[in-house]
Parts: C-alpha cells; sequence; structure tokens
C-alpha cells in the first residue's frame, strides 16, 4: 500500500536506532532548577515570586502576561534563591526563577482535580491555560490559543503529530509506546474541545512498533492511525496537514483555515495531567544522544534541569562535544554550554564530537537546483539567499522568504555548502522589521 | 585546551554533496568517451583532450592568481569544461586550437563574469563556437578513423552530418552516408569531433550521471524528444530528403549536447518547469538549424541560445508556493 | 542611386520631424533648479540624505521638501552650491566622520565560541549575541566595510574594521549597518577617541580584552575637561575634544588613540602629513 506523503522533502539517515529502542528512564531531581520566564511563543510571564519564597511542586512562579502567553511554574517543591538572568537556550541571559530543591517533591495545594466529561470547553480551555501547556514538538505555541478557533473556521479535522521526522529524536516515539492510552485520552478531550469529526494520528512508518501500538488501541475508537512516508519534514505542520487530508493551509494562514488542528503527542498527554488533574506542564520527556555522549537514553527530565544533568544521567561525555544541540539536528538551537536549563520545548539533547560537524566553508552557488527541489515549501532557496545577501529584500519577498518554514531541507542538500536558511532567516528578519516600521 | 563549541544556524548535518564530488562525477562520466576516441583515433585525440584538459586548470589557476581570486581548481570544473572542450574538438586540431579554445573557455566565459557559478554561457561551447566561427578550415578538418593498431592512415572527410547537408544543398537527396551504418555511428566508428562519436560511451556515462542523481531527466527528455519529434514529422513527409531521427540522434554533437551541455548546472534553468521549457527550445532551435540553417551542426548554437534565456525562465516559471493563494481582483 | 538617396533621406526627415514633435508633446515639466541641483550634487547615490539616490534628491529640494543641508558627503561646498541655487542660506553643519570605536580584533579580544556560517557581522549577532565574549566590540566580518559606498572602511586581516578619516564622507550607512552599534559619529576635527564601546567592569573586560576600557578613571584626572565616564566606560566628550589629548599616553589599556599618530593596529590608512579639511575651499 502506497503510504501518504508530500512532494519535495529530503531522507537523512534517521540515527534513530541510538535510542529508539530504549524505554524512558526518570532523570534524577537536580539540585538546582532554572526555570526561565520566557519558554513560549508570546510574552513572557510575569514573575510572582521573591528570593526567599517557598514553592511547592507545580505553584505558578511566573503569571502569563496576555491572551498569547501561558504562567510558569516551579518544577519541584523547594526554595526560590533567586530571580535573575540566566544562560538561556536563545544563548543570552533571561529572567529565570532559580530553585533549590528541598528534597520533598511535593506537590503544591493549589491542583485541583476535575472530570473532563463534565467540564465546560471553556473551563477546559482555562485549565490547559493554566497548566502552562505549549506545543511540545518544539515550536512551543501556547496550546490554548491553538484550541480556541474564532467560530467562523469551524475544525473538522484533528490531527496528532507523532511523527517525529528529525532524526535523532524518539521521545514522542516512546511517549506512543509508552503512554498510549493517555495519549488517546488526550485525544478524546480535543476532540471534544474542537468540535472536530476526523481524527488522526500521524506516525512515520519507520516507527512500526508504535502504529502497531496505536492501532490495537484504537480499535474501538473513532481515531485513525494514519502511517507516513519516512520523509523530513513530514512532522511540519503544513506538510503533515497535506499528507492527511490532502489540504493545503494558504500562504500566511493558519490551519484552522483549512479546518485542522495539529498537536504533538506529548502536549496531547500533558494536557490529561492539566485537566484531569490540575497539574501544570513541568516536565517532559527528552531524547538525549550523539556520538559525543556515552550511554544514548530518553529521559523524562523536571523543566529547569540543566543539560550537564541530563549528561551525567547519560554517563557523561564520551568525548569532548563540539556542537551542543537543543533539539534535533536540523531545526534545533545550538548553545554556548551545557549550563542551560531544560524547557517545555526541549524534544531532545544532541552532543555532536568534532566529526560531526560539517566544516565545509562556503563555496559558490552552481545553480545546480537541488534546493528548489527539495523545498518543502516551494520557493526558491538559493534565490533569496542571494538577494538577501545584496540587501534587496523586496526581491527576497518576491520570491518567497517569508513563506520559509526554515526546515533546513535547502542546506542540507547544497553542494557548496551555502548557509542558505541563516540567508532567508535574515531576510525575513529585515522584511519583518521594515513592514513594522511602515 | 578544551576547544571552543561551535555555534551555527540550523540545520546542523549535510548530506555530504560536495561541488567536488559532483564535478569528480562528471568527470568520470566523459571517460568512456574520451577512451573511445583515443581508440579510434589514436595519439592526435589523445593529445587533444591533454591540452584541453591541462590547459584549462592552468589557465584557470593564472587567471584566478592575476585577479587576485582564491585558486579554486580543485574544485574540479576546469577540468570538466576542459574535457568537455576536448570533446567538441576534431582529432586532427593543430596544438595552438585547445589552447586558443581553453583562453576561451576559461578565461573569456567564464573567469570574466566571477568564476564558477557567474557565467551566463556554457564555458566549453563559447569556445567551441569563438573557434568554429574563427578557424572554420580547422574545426572542420574531419578524418577517417584509426583505431590503435590498425596501420591506417587518417584521411580527410566529411562527417556524416556535413556530407548530408551538403548532398541536401547541392542535390537535395540523401547520401548513402545517411541511410546505413548506424550501427558504426553507435560506436563510435565513424568521423566527427572526439565527442560526436561513439553514442554508446555518451550514454553509459550518462547512465552514471543518472544513478548519481546529478542528471535528472527534464532537460534532455525534452531535447531530445523534441529533435526526435520534429526530424521525425519532417522525415515522414520527405524521406528522401530528410534523415530519420534515428540518424540525427548518432550524429553530430546531440547525444554529447543533450546528456552534457544542455544539463550544465550553472547555465540551465533551476525550475523544474524551467527545465523543461530550456530542454524543448534546444531541440527546437538544433532542429531548425539542422535543416534549413547553413551549418550542419546546431547544438552549439541552441543550446547557448537557450543559456541566454535562463534567467528570464527562472523568473517566469518561479514555483507556486506552498499555499498560494491567487491574488483577488 | 537616385532613389536611395531620396528614400533614405525622405525616412531620416520624417523620423527627426516625428522626434521633434514628440520631444515637444510629451516632453515633462522639469524645474530647471532640479536639474542644476543634480549637475553640483556628487552622483554618489549613497543615501545619506534620507532620499533613493542623487536624482530624488535633486527633486525634493528644488521642491522645497529637503533641505540642502543633508548631503553631508557633498561637504559645505556642494552644500553652498545647492543652497545658492535654491537662493536660500546654507545651513553648514560641522562635518562629522565616523569611528569603529573598537580595537579588539581577534588577537587581542576573546571569542565565547566558534562561529560557523554566512561572514556577517548581523547574522552573527542573531546566534547568541555574536561569537566575541565582548558584548559591544567589533566583531569584524565587513557588514559596514561592504556598505559603505565611498570604500572609507577596511577590515584589517585579525578581524577590526578601521574607517579612514580622510575618506569618509558622514553619510552614516555603516552606523545603521553595525549591529553592535559600535560605530559613532564624531566631529572631522576630533582625533583623539575611546576606542571601547563596553559597559562591563573592568574585571570582566580584563577577562576577554587586552585593550579595552577599564574605566579606571586616570584619563579623567588627566584631562578632567575632555572625558565623561559612564557605566564603566569612558568617552570623549566631543565639546572639549581639543584638551583630550594629554589622557592617550596615559591610559593605561592603551584604549585612547589620536589618529594623528596613525590607525589602529593592522590598519592599511595612514594620516596625511597635514590634517585633514574637508573644505578646501
Amino acid at each position: 500500500m502506497k503510504l501518504k506523503t508530500f512532494p519535495a522533502g529530503i531522507h537523512p539517515p534517521d540515527n534513530k536506532h541510538w535510542s529508539a529502542h530504549l524505554p524512558v528512564e526518570d532523570c534524577s531531581l537536580p539540585q538546582e532548577l532554572v526555570v526561565p520566564l520566557s519558554q513560549h511563543i508570546g510574552a513572557p510571564a510575569e514573575v510572582c515570586v521573591e528570593k526567599g519564597d517557598r514553592v511547592g511542586k507545580g505553584q505558578v512562579v511566573g503569571n502569563a502576561k496576555g491572551f498569547v502567553s501561558v504562567p510558569v511554574h516551579a518544577s519541584t517543591s523547594g526554595e526560590v534563591i533567586a530571580v535573575e538572568p540566566r544562560l538561556h537556550p536563545t544563548g543570552r541571559a533571561l529572567p529565570s526563577v532559580v530553585i533549590s530543591a528541598d528534597g520533598e517533591d511535593a506537590w503544591s495545594e493549589d491542583l485541583r482535580e476535575a472530570d473532563p466529561d463534565r467540564l465546560s470547553p471553556d473551563e477546559v480551555r482555562d485549565r490547559i491555560r493554566a497548566a502552562g501547556i505549549v506545543g511540545m514538538g518544539g515550536a512551543t505555541f501556547p496550546a490554548h490559543v491553538k484550541l480556541s478557533p474564532p467560530g467562523e473556521k469551524p475544525i473538522d479535522t484533528l490531527i496528532l503529530n507523532g511523527v517525529e521526522c528529525e532524526p535523532y529524536l524518539t521521545s514522542d516515539h516512546r511517549v506512543m509506546l509508552e503512554e498510549t492510552e493517555k495519549v488517546l485520552e488526550g485525544a478524546a478531550i480535543l476532540q471534544r474541545l474542537l468540535g472536530a469529526e476526523r481524527i488522526c494520528i500521524g506516525i512515520e512508518a519507520n516507527k512500526p512498533d508504535a502504529i502497531e501500538v496505536m492501532e490495537k488501541a484504537c480499535v474501538d475508537r473513532d481515531i485513525e492511525v494514519v502511517p507516513l512516508k519516512v520523509k523530513y519534514p513530514q512532522g511540519a505542520e503544513r506538510q503533515l496537514i497535506l499528507a492527511i487530508t490532502g489540504r493545503e493551509v494558504p500562504s500566511g494562514a493558519l490551519p484552522m483555515e483549512v479546518g485542522c488542528v495539529v498537536q504533538n503527542v506529548g502536549t496531547a498527554a500533558a494536557i490529561v495531567d492539566a485537566v484531569r488533574h490540575g497539574r501544570p506542564l513541568i516536565e517532559r520527556v527528552a531524547t538525549v544522544t550523539g556520538t559525543a555522549v556515552r550511554q544514548p537514553k530518553n529521559l523524562r527530565v523536571r523543566i529547569g534541569t540543566s543539560l550537564a544533568h541530563l549528561t551525567e544521567q547519560c554517563g557523561g561525555l564520551a568525548k569532548e562535544p563540539a556542537k551542543i544541540i537543543m533539539g534535533g539536528p536540523m531545526m534545533g538551537q545550538t548553545q554556548l554550554s551545557l549550563e542551560v536549563p531544560v524547557v517545555r520545548g526541549t524534544s531532545g539533547l544532541l552532543l555532536f564530537a568534532e566529526g560531526d560537524v560539517p566544516l565545509r566553508p562556503e563555496g559558490p552557488c552552481i545553480r545546480c537546483g537541488q534546493c528548489v527541489r527539495a523545498c518543502p515549501a516551494r520557493i526558491m532557496p538559493t534565490t533569496i539567499s542571494a538577494y538577501a545577501r545584496l540587501d534587496l529584500y523586496d526581491e527576497a519577498e518576491e520570491f518567497g522568504a517569508l513563506d520559509c518554514i526554515e526546515c533546513g531541507c535547502c542546506t542540507y542538500v547544497c553542494p557548496s555548502t551555502i548557509s542558505l536558511v541563516q540567508g532567508i532567516r535574515t531576510a525575513k528578519g529585515a522584511i519583518m522589521a521594515k513592514k513594522r516600521k511602515l | 585546551m578544551d576547544k571552543q563549541l561551535y555555534l551555527s544556524s540550523s540545520p546542523h548535518i549535510h548530506s555530504g554533496q560536495t561541488t567536488d564530488r559532483v564535478m569528480l562525477d562528471v568527470f568520470l562520466s566523459l571517460l568512456p568517451a574520451a577512451g573511445v576516441s583515443v581508440y579510434f583515433f589514436g595519439w592526435p585525440a589523445l593529445k587533444v583532450l591533454l591540452l584541453c584538459i591541462f590547459g584549462s586548470i592552468a589557465a584557470e589557476a593564472l587567471c584566478q592568481k592575476a585577479m587576485k581570486h582564491p585558486v579554486s581548481v580543485r574544485d574540479g570544473s576546469a577540468a570538466v569544461t576542459g574535457i568537455l572542450l576536448a570533446l567538441n574538438l576534431p582529432p586532427s586540431s593543430p596544438w595552438w586550437l585547445p589552447l586558443v579554445g581553453v583562453l576561451a573557455a576559461i578565461v573569456i566565459a567564464k573567469q570574466i563574469y566571477g568564476g564558477l557559478g557567474y557565467n551566463p554561457f556554457n564555458p566549453a561551447l563559447v569556445a567551441r563556437v569563438v573557434l568554429l566561427i574563427s578557424f572554420p578550415v580547422h574545426m572542420t578538418a574531419w578524418t577517417t578513423p584509426t583505431p590503435l593498431g590498425s596501420g591506417l592512415d587518417a584521411v580527410s572527410t566529411a562527417t556524416p552530418l556535413g556530407e548530408w547537408k551538403t548532398a541536401v544543398m547541392l542535390t537535395g537527396k540523401l547520401p548513402e552516408a545517411a541511410q546505413s551504418g548506424y550501427a558504426d555511428y553507435f560506436i563510435g566508428n565513424m568521423s566527427g569531433s572526439l565527442g560526436e562519436m561513439s553514442a554508446l560511451a555518451l550514454l553509459i556515462g550518462a547512465a552514471y550521471l543518472f544513478w548519481r542523481r546529478i542528471l535528472t531527466w527534464h532537460i534532455p527528455v525534452t531535447f531530445l524528444g523534441s529533435v526526435i519529434i520534429l526530424t521525425g514529422v519532417f522525415w515522414l513527409v520527405e524521406p528522401g530528403r530528410y534523415p530519420s531521427p534515428l540518424f540525427h540522434m548518432l550524429t553530430g554533437g546531440l547525444i554529447l549536447g543533450v546528456f552534457y551541455m544542455a544539463t550544465d548546472m550553472v547555465t540551465s534553468p533551476i525550475t523544474v518547469k524551467g527545465a523543461l521549457i530550456f530542454g524543448l527550445g534546444c531541440g527546437v532551435i538544433t532542429v531548425l538549424i539542422r535543416l534549413f540553417g547553413g551549418y550542419p551542426e546546431g547544438v552549439s548554437f541552441a543550446i547557448l541560445l537557450m543559456n541566454a534565456a535562463t534567467p528570464l525562465i527562472d523568473h517566469y516559471t518561479k514555483p507556486k508556493k506552498f499555499g498560494f493563494v491567487p491574488e483577488k481582483a | 542611386m537616385i532613389e536611395s538617396v531620396l528614400s533614405l533621406g525622405g525616412i531620416g526627415l520624417v523620423a527627426a520631424v516625428t522626434l521633434g514633435l514628440a520631444a515637444r508633446k510629451f516632453a515633462v515639466e522639469v524645474d530647471p533648479r532640479e536639474l542644476a541641483i543634480l549637475d553640483v550634487l556628487s552622483g554618489a547615490n549613497c543615501g545619506a540624505c534620507g532620499y533613493p539616490g542623487c536624482a530624488a534628491f535633486a527633486k525634493a529640494v528644488s521642491e522645497g521638501e529637503a533641505s540642502a543641508s543633508l548631503c553631508t558627503p557633498g561637504g559645505s561646498e556642494t552644500i553652498e552650491k545647492v543652497a545658492h541655487i535654491m537662493g536660500v542660506d546654507a545651513k553648514i553643519q560641522a562635518p562629522q566622520v565616523a569611528v569603529v570605536l573598537c580595537q579588539g580584533d581577534n588577537v587581542k579580544a576573546g571569542s565565547k565560541y566558534r562561529y560557523l556560517g554566512i561572514e556577517d557581522c548581523v547574522a552573527a549577532q542573531k546566534i547568541a549575541d555574536g561569537p566575541k565574549e565582548c558584548p559591544g566590540g567589533c566583531l569584524g566580518m565587513g557588514t559596514c566595510s561592504r556598505v559603505c559606498p565611498f570604500d572609507a572602511i577596511e577590515m584589517t586581516e585579525e578581524g577590526l574594521a578601521v574607517i579612514s578619516r580622510e575618506k569618509c564622507t558622514g553619510c552614516r550607512k555603516c552606523v545603521s549597518a553595525c549591529p553592535r552599534q559600535v560605530i559613532k559619529m564624531t566631529p572631522l576635527e576630533a582625533t583623539v577617541h575611546v576606542l571601547c564601546n563596553s559597559h562591563d567592569k573592568g574585571g570582566q573586560v580584563r577577562k576577554y580584552c587586552q585593550i579595552g576600557c577599564i574605566a579606571c578613571q586616570i584619563c579623567k584626572k588627566a584631562a578632567p575637561e575632555a572625558y565623561v565616564i559612564e557605566n564603566f566606560l569612558a568617552t570623549v566628550d566631543y565639546d572639549h575634544y581639543q584638551q583630550a589629548g594629554p589622557a592617550v599616553d596615559k591610559c593605561p589599556t592603551k584604549c585612547i588613540r589620536d589618529f594623528v599618530d596613525g590607525y589602529p593596529e593592522g590598519s592599511s590608512f595612514i594620516p596625511p602629513a597635514v590634517p585633514v579639511k574637508h573644505d578646501a575651499a
């Protein structure tokens, strides 16, 4: 049977064998947790605790600011020892709440249980927001915003994203295998919320065990498991919607425009905790892997744990790392050091040794057209990048700069190792800055 | 001391494909054809090949040094231009002909524009045309094949395509050479430039490039297809005057042009639709020149003309972006 | 023979008459002052005036939209000529040149990571605020140099931007291009500058740069009128630049430089024997 897919894309080696078969282990609680106030798209949370305050596990330490924002919570019980700028995954020092764990790990008394079936849609959304749920595939978009489509945009399809197309990462894979019921319960809550007629779970064919497990679990449920062809970036929202429903989200618009909402499987599981138990998002599953780490693992880790602690849990470093990547190798962010905290969007930690880092200098564009053929957004990366370098941003926009999903396919295939995504990102920044000025 | 960490924009992995590797593959794919030409023409062919290849590398290095650019001959593009140029020359070329060609190809058609990636025209073809127009006698001094060890002497003759053109212009009828001997033409037992001869060797090389995913089907299929169809139409209408499509395919630089010259990445469109239009244009112009133009060979001019149109083609064949919304009136 | 003469001559006549009529009928009304202004402008199209090119600026001035003094690269000579054409008084400001307030090249200043990517300061700054440990120092990847329409900026081999006081016309393009705001406009006549842009405490600066300002205040003691120390960084008070000289030799980190004695290390620019004057009137 031909698997569904989308046009263009690339086939990088998936390197998931390092950790795909490893069950999720609990990462030990560190002594110090650094909880940044900004872990999501939207306004950073406003701190509401002070140095010296005692906090319970799951207690709010920062309130949401505005609609597109979520609160931030303490990942364990303990004492706030500082509220100060600390190194953040973006490479800057940003305001964070530093908590010293007291070892009790006691849930805050503010949390309340509830029955999802008895809650109104707005109450469900409020609980999701109060729990600080954001897209855990890495985008960190506040879930309650995604789940509040305006009335004139009815949703008929809910898609759960179990694709995990990034090489090396296996956390969603393990969540689907080990928390199957929770994921499906989350899907049910979401369906009730959105009123969607169709629920699908997209899973790439390189996870046959997850497909099988999900299919078995969905036998009596109205949920479709859709195996997808293994191709990067199948997990990108637009490409996923195209593959499963055949609909193309219009340029500049959101998936709700074509009646779809996509949520990561990890987010779905977290929503159950939030709605049923009132538990906020304070931990997640992350894959630690790469040639520089001694024992790759899938770890359940508290938000605020340093990458150094994570690495220790995996037997420490096998080699001196040359690149520390938070996320996957195609879209992840390089880090300045291991003294950076795990945040809500941390799907993985890749420790690359010197030999894994492609170091070739940029050559001239030989107009081979590989980037144009590989681009899932169907724009012309080399042309946009060339215009960007000449500061010709109007032309860059004409050739599609703003539609770039920054997936990295173009840069991956370029024989001259031109930093195409970087160039297009610069163009996007300049174009948006210009638009804001006008 | 611990080395510092690398930080960069995403992505952090790469396919491993490099320009050097692409050039090496193209060079390797041309070796069968080069080998056949040496087999059938012996030392003169080898001389042309060596002069062109090493001359190109030297010309590029010297030119880049003079222009104070970093010397980049390592990427292999000069060597590829060299071997392609050699395949466009007759085996009987005097020693200076390849060198003048190299000058035209590397210095004028490539380095002056900024080097690899910036030239609008296929360098080997520019050189071929420059030589053809400047030294028409030398460039059309064809000889019969003298396979290594055969002990035969070279005898000047015309290429099958040239013969047909002369015959058709003089008598309006197909000459003998255009009606048979196709097997010889396929293997390469014919007269012509080094690259015109063995369609078989060239096809083997092209197959290698398809396998390595350096060649895609778009330009070869549309170019060859349009030639076959157009010449086929004329042949069916007047078989006594126009040779069959098979003849056209096996003679002249068509196979070389279709798989190696028209598909040159730098000078052909980067969009998919653009490549199809490019191939079509090359095919139509080639047929027009071959059948109705003054020259027996139209491939070089056709490709150069389409090279000129490439930026325009690219501009008008932009792919429709994902989620394209047509502007409402 | 006669036919060819008549026919060609006839065609030529018809063409000439048509063109002449068209030139008259489709003529565009151009303010003669606009053309006169365009004539005296330098034609560099640098954009310092804020208009896209000299032609647009000439039009704006002739329409009374723009002031003649906007053409800083043209210097007072040009401004006066333009003002004269418009029949107004020229408002000439003291000429200014751009200076890169940094001497921390790759040898003298430390980095916090090895950068891989496009050789562009704006792009590099987006990645963890740039590879240089000093938050205010020059990144040395040449963005300013590429943007300068007058070739006044060179990149030393060790990665430092240096601006030639002789070639700089004060168009400010480099100032807006630099993502670290390390380039500042200073009076042309001022030759002494504190070449540092870091507001970090002295101890921190010492860790990452051999030639940065540690705010030790010695310069202020040597020339109280000429220096201002604010936020751990000394700057020359350009209202009193003439008195800044005595502090140059006293500065312990050698971050204060008098450009009359030479450009920063690694630069190929040489100060002229006679101090430069923009207006050679």
